[in-house]
């Protein structure tokens, strides 16, 4: 039985797996939960949905373009320093606009790195990235009359969240922005991947041989997204400063790209919740498990690594989501 | 001053030496099985606390430990190379940063539970400390040990590079695995035993640091961003690349923490960066 | 030169002492079906690369409907009307045929850049894709992720994909290469059925094939152009049956 031309409607056929669906709604339902359930872990959750978005942005070069970076972090920290520096010397205290001018600082700086990104590729590339990271790191740390130094920058307050929401000790506020925030770029990264300019991406990521031979000027299209997530990463960063009041180095160290790079992984890259996944699943793990003893938590976090690498490609939503394949095969 | 200079220097051309010591086998087993490796200094790591088990616990003569741990740790990194690494010889690099990356992290906790997380002492054989002042210019004796040990051991690797059977097997797979494959080399077990040799001279590297620069659980991540800078500059598969790099940022880290300080690494990561730029394969690197 | 589709003037290249492509000259005009045949290892694909721009020629100029390409980046050429296909399927195994011929003909419209509209609003681009993947009879697998099909589809869907960048020019490389023989015929009347005004150059192996869809054939050795001419001279041409055929006469 084949499909008479006249029989499928690609339409439909393309809109299909872009359609919003009922387990995506209930996730994000869920993520509210914690303001109920456990109340005194809001500045965890918060700390969350920033490593969520932070994941996010990691996702947009590594999961859709295909550009490993061990160097994210800096875009973060550009971001995070930005927001400090707005509100402590030029007495910017304006929350939301403050995110986006922080964004865009670090969009800035992903806009001019991305022309040296996109020259190379493997082995150079990593090194590049990891350059451009602890190039930022020494530099934060050199600048400590700009950044605080070691010491970072504290009492960080901006005005209240539309005029209203002071941020309390809680962290019942800094939870809602947190989440919302994370929630609107979120919509804004799925409706880039399900642009025209999403296919492209993921047309690079599958084959970036073949993408030339389509007429697609790779450079570019890398460069731009590039940018978006440098922006996005930024703007993280931005959200951490404001929640905690404070900056600190940690905010553009290896660790944190390296923190970053394997919560996207164990969630899965390339399907947009897996940095959301990973990073609860990540930083739960870490708040329950570090306490008790770092040894273990480092341990167990290097084998569940190696685990996922061999034996679960895709992460934690790519088996979910192969799982559910074999199942409706199976039907 | 100049005395002073002279003196800077060859600190520098020690640690240098150090460096190269450290990244020479991950130069040549990248520029092999284009793998990356992230867990080479680890074995650096392991390395090094095995030297320190050794005169300590065991009260081995320092210099009898070196090619026991040269053995030991080459001979653990087969276990690793057979049950893991073969694996992902065809994955991306993402995949293998990443199952790297988890071995580090495993290593790091391994040695902190097995060894405490301080700082390990090891006591210097008389003969191997102090000082030796030709001219007025003060050469540390440990120094001028690394530093034969570091010159004998590039000229050895040359020599067996160019000169050996094996060695001109490794090249030839280097160049170009297939064909080297069609002419018969059994490239696996080249793969292994230039493995083995690069992971023994990282147990190697570590075990001559513990008194230059210290050992402690987060070494492994602490000198992976060197070594990893020394590789790419000098450029994957080259001996002599990676000695030229070694030596330069080794003097160049040195010198600025002596001169500059207030720079910081800062200058060495911009020149790397620069460099890599220039030339993504590497100062003395065949295919980028 | 100002008539042809296609036409390389005094091509060259090596790889340090090896030749690959040693003043290479043909002209392809339009509408043409051309072969271009030679033993493993003349150059073929390498010619392909540098009419396409990604290998870089040491000597020699690549025009493209009259107008010079020589320095332009592949993907410029792509825009120009110059498509390909490859030898090894490169194509985008988790993407369905559908969408992949769908980003190929955003592609086309430069719809591809644009990250600000939703791809369900290119129903232009959609119903293109479509009709193309009718055209190839690949309507009834457009829905499944690439790496599913068979391997004779994944051939037609790699000739899709040329296809749709609408490209006065067409280098096939080797296109029914690893199809089983029935599967292949069917590829080939495709390629017979291509619009007229495409000028095609095919590479292939199969004599039986090339005898039967090629207007002309170009014959390379050692990457040198060895003969060109009409399938009855080159069968009868002394060098090609020297050099490629053995000594023995093509039974046609």
């Amino acid at each position: 039985m084949s499909a008479d031309p006249q029989t499928i409607d690609p339409q439909r056929l393309i809109a299909e797996p872009l359609r919003w669906r009922w387990g995506e709604v209930v996730f994000w339902l869920t993520l509210l939960l914690p303001y109920w359930l456990a109340p005194t872990y809001l500045s965890l959750a918060s700390q969350i949905a920033i490593a969520a978005l932070f994941a996010l942005s990691l996702d947009l070069i590594l999961g859709y373009a295909g550009i490993i970076s061990l160097g994210h972090a800096a875009f973060f920290g550009v971001g995070a320093y930005t927001a400090a520096v707005l509100v402590l010397r030029a007495h910017w205290l304006e929350p939301f606009s403050g995110l986006v001018i922080s964004g865009l600082a670090a969009a800035v700086l992903g806009w001019l790195t991305s022309f040296l990104i996109v020259r190379v590729s493997k082995l150079a590339l990593l090194m590049v990235t990891l350059g451009v990271g602890v190039l930022l790191a020494e530099a934060a740390n050199r600048l400590s009359w700009l950044t605080g130094g070691n010491d970072g920058l504290h009492e960080i307050d901006v005005w209240p969240l539309l005029g209203r929401f002071t941020f309390d000790l809680y962290g019942r506020t800094a939870f809602f922005y947190a989440l919302a925030v994370l929630f609107l770029m979120f919509l804004g990264a799925r409706r880039l991947i399900q642009s025209p300019f999403g296919l492209s991406l993921r047309g690079l990521r599958e084959n970036m041989r073949r993408m030339p031979a389509l007429g697609a000027p790779i450079r570019h299209r890398q460069r731009v997204i590039y940018t978006i997530a440098a922006f996005y990463a930024g703007v993280a960063g931005a959200l951490l400063t404001q929640t905690t009041q404070s900056v600190a180095l940690e905010a553009v160290s290896f660790q944190r790209s390296a923190e970053i790079l394997i919560m996207l992984v164990l969630g899965g890259t390339g399907r947009l919740y897996g940095g959301i996944v990973g990073a609860i699943l990540f930083l739960v793990a870490r708040d329950q498990l570090a306490d008790m003893n770092p040894q273990y938590w480092f341990f167990w976090l290097g084998g569940l690594l190696v685990l996922v690498v061999l034996f679960l490609p895709g992460g934690i939503v790519g088996s979910v989501d192969r799982f559910w394949r074999w199942i409706a095969r199976r039907r | 001053m100049l005395a002073h200079v002279l003196g800077v220097t060859f600190d520098g051309f020690a640690y240098g030496m150090l460096l190269f010591v450290l990244s020479v086998g991950l130069s040549v087993t990248m520029g092999l099985m284009g793998f990356v490796n992230l867990a080479h200094t680890a074995f650096a790591m392991l390395g090094g606390y095995l030297c320190v088990t050794f005169m300590e616990r065991l009260g081995v003569p320092f210099l009898a430990t070196l090619p026991l741990i040269f053995l030991a740790t080459g001979a653990l990194s087969l276990v690793f190379e057979r049950v893991l690494y073969r694996r992902l010889y065809r994955a991306g690099e993402l995949d293998q940063v990443l199952l790297t990356i988890g071995l580090v992290l495993m290593s790091v906790a391994a040695c902190s539970y097995f060894w405490g997380t301080e700082q390990q002492p090891v006591t210097l054989p008389k003969y191997l400390s102090g000082y030796f002042s030709p001219g007025g210019v003060d050469l540390g004796v440990y120094r001028l040990f690394l530093s034969a040990v570091g010159i004998a051991l590039a000229l050895v690797l040359v020599f067996g590079l160019e000169r050996t059977r094996f060695g001109a097997q490794v090249r030839a797979a280097v160049d170009n695995q297939r064909m080297a494959r069609g002419l018969g080399i059994d490239v696996n077990r080249v793969f292994a035993a230039t493995f083995a040799v690069g992971s023994g001279l990282a147990g190697l590297g570590g075990a001559l640091a513990v008194n230059m620069i210290g050992l402690d659980p987060n070494f492994a991540t602490k000198y992976l961003v060197f070594v990893l800078l020394v590789v790419s500059v000098g450029g994957l598969g080259s001996v002599g690349g990676t000695f030229a790099a070694a030596v330069v940022l080794g003097i160049s880290d040195v010198a600025g923490k002596y001169y500059v300080p207030e720079a910081g690494a800062f200058i060495i990561y911009a020149v790397m960066v620069t460099l890599l730029l220039w030339r993504p394969a590497g100062l003395f690197g065949r295919r980028s | 030169m100002s008539g042809a589709a296609l036409a390389a003037d005094g091509l060259s290249r090596s790889f340090g002492s090896l030749r690959v492509a040693d003043q290479v000259s043909f002209e392809l005009p339009v509408g043409a079906r051309y072969a271009l045949i030679g033993p493993n290892g003349a150059g073929k694909t390498t010619l392909i690369n540098l009419l396409t721009g990604i290998l870089h020629p040491d000597a020699g100029r690549v025009f493209l409907d009259g107008a010079e390409v020589t320095g332009l980046d592949p993907d410029r050429r792509v825009k120009r009307g110059l498509a390909r296909t490859f030898q090894i399927n490169q194509l985008f195994p988790a993407l369905t045929p559908l969408e992949a011929v769908t980003l190929a003909v955003c592609e086309r419209m430069g719809l591809a850049g644009d990250w600000r509209r939703r791809l369900t609003s290119c129903r232009a681009a959609i119903a293109e894709a479509a009709e193309l993947l009718a055209a190839l009879r690949l309507t009834e697998d457009c829905n499944r992720p690439t790496a599913e099909l068979a391997y004779g589809r994944q051939r037609l869907l790699e000739i899709a994909l040329a296809l749709a960048a609408k490209p006065k020019v067409l280098l096939l490389d080797e296109p029914a290469a690893g199809v089983p023989a029935a599967e292949s015929a069917e590829l080939f009347e495709v390629i017979a059925g291509l619009p007229a005004d495409i000028a095609v150059l095919f590479i292939e192996h199969d004599m039986h094939l090339v005898f039967r869809f090629a207007t002309r054939i170009i014959v390379l050795a050692a990457g040198r152009v060895l003969a060109e001419g009409t399938p009855a001279e080159i069968a009868e041409d002394p060098q090609v049956r020297e050099v490629y055929l053995g000594g023995s006469k093509i039974r046609v």
